[in-house]
């Protein structure tokens, strides 16, 4: 059976499939690891030298000491697992919907005020090319 | 009143309600923080006051509560689809900003196991879990619905279900696993009085640049099916979830169980919408069973 990925059409997400589970995963692995308090001091202490415990790329380890969180994101990280480095930084989740959004944080929470980013217009790629 | 106790001749446990809710972190500290009558919070709290009325005169035995963990407990190495809480206690996670500061969850595991034998002789075959952290995934709808105790007033039986790596399980998927629940529960011979509730959701995306998606269409006509047209709404597709209620919208999968686990018909006793917590459409339900 061929498996349907008609949802690679959405714009602006990415879906968390076998494809980018098997890419993201020393990188998500390295985020789950700053679950633990202990963990989270020492990455802070040294954040290169804590990142050679985990076999990730040189493009995934760039992307995290620069927080690049879209980066992150297209290179296998995973949202809930990339809110870890988030919230190591002492961002929020929406703090980070912003950043990756590239809004303020005051645009971004008064787009949420009004009612959040609308679907018409957010459906499809095609919407997205001819808008921008 | 027929309960399922008088109408099998025999004592039973039985499901008495349902609660649908969204479990969005930052709802969860607003309690913890005493945020929850700021300009910003109050409006949503607000639908929740009704709720907590109505569970505390119900007074459930056990919860069952339907919700996903965020790469708390389970992390990319086992990825279980279903899993089911059978421990004494499940401790209250630290998912990477500290613990929230809510009583440890305890479980009840006679029940929880009879219901995990019952799922897999039923073809259900999950994972049983005897060491569980919990998040705010099943921590926050506990603090919607009883408050803050110094303890939760009944045991809760977590049932954990893989949202986070695509695919997760189908709506279809989902509702037959709370019929099958739903038998368990009947045929456990004790006399208790179980609510599920179903968590998550509803429409939202954390990630990248469509982040801040909300559909309030999509969100209430989901509400008006899973309440009346539950076949309708166990049919949504994953791809009409991603792209209409948002990547992480996909979660709304797990009402299904709850919705699965009531009878074909029932009463909507409350229902609260309001946009936004942080980045998520929060929808609520309480149903009650509408027997003949």
């Amino acid at each position: 059976m061929t498996l349907s990925n008609d949802y690679q059409d959405i714009p602006g997400t990415y879906v968390f499939d076998a494809k980018h589970s098997r890419l993201g995963y020393h990188l998500n692995m390295f985020c789950m690891s700053l679950r633990h308090a202990e963990n989270r001091d020492a990455f802070k202490a040294n954040e290169i030298s804590y990142l050679e415990q985990f076999t990730m790329s040189q493009e995934q380890r760039d992307a995290v000491l620069g927080r690049q969180w879209n980066d992150m994101l297209r290179l296998g990280g995973n949202i809930y697992y990339t809110s870890k480095l988030a919230a190591t930084d002492g961002l929020t989740f929406q703090d980070l919907a912003a950043i990756m959004t590239g809004s303020s944080r005051e645009q971004y929470r008064k787009m949420m005020v009004n009612g959040g980013r609308p679907i018409d217009g957010n459906r499809s790629k095609s919407e997205w090319t001819r808008e921008r | 009143m027929v309960t399922a106790a008088s109408r099998n001749g025999r004592v039973s446990a039985k499901i008495v309600g349902g609660v649908a809710t969204s479990h969005v972190p930052a709802i969860g500290a607003a309690i913890d923080q005493g945020k929850t009558t700021d300009d910003y919070w109050a409006p949503l709290f607000k639908g929740f006051e009704k709720s907590q009325k109505w569970v505390k005169d119900l007074n459930p035995d056990v919860a069952i509560v339907v919700y996903n963990d965020h790469a708390t407990a389970f992390s990319l190495e086992l990825i279980p689809t279903f899993a089911l809480g059978c421990a004494e206690e499940f401790p209250i996670a630290d998912e990477g900003w500290g613990a929230r500061p809510v009583p440890p969850v305890c479980g009840h595991p006679d029940l929880a196991w009879h219901i995990a034998q019952s799922l897999i002789l039923d073809e259900f075959d999950l994972t049983i879990a005897n060491r569980l952290e919990v998040d705010h995934g099943l921590t926050v709808p506990l603090s919607l619905l009883f408050g803050q105790p110094a303890r939760w007033p009944c045991p809760v039986i977590p049932l954990c279900v893989n949202v986070v790596q695509y695919p997760p399980p189908t709506g279809n998927r989902c509702y037959n696993l709370g019929k099958a629940i739903q038998r368990a529960v009947e045929s456990f011979d004790e006399d208790l009085r179980v609510v599920v509730f179903g968590t998550g959701g509803m429409s939202h995306q954390l990630q990248a640049e469509r982040a801040g998606l909300i559909n309030s269409e999509f969100d209430n006509r989901f509400l008006d099916d899973l309440v009346n047209r539950p076949d309708k709404a166990r049919a949504i597709p994953h791809l009409e979830y991603l792209r209409e209620a948002g990547s992480e919208g996909i979660e709304l999968v797990m009402w299904l169980v709850m919705r699965g686990a009531l009878s074909k018909k029932v009463r909507e006793i409350h229902r609260h919408y309001h946009v936004p917590a942080s980045n998520t459409a929060v929808g609520h339900l309480i149903l009650e069973n509408d027997l003949p």
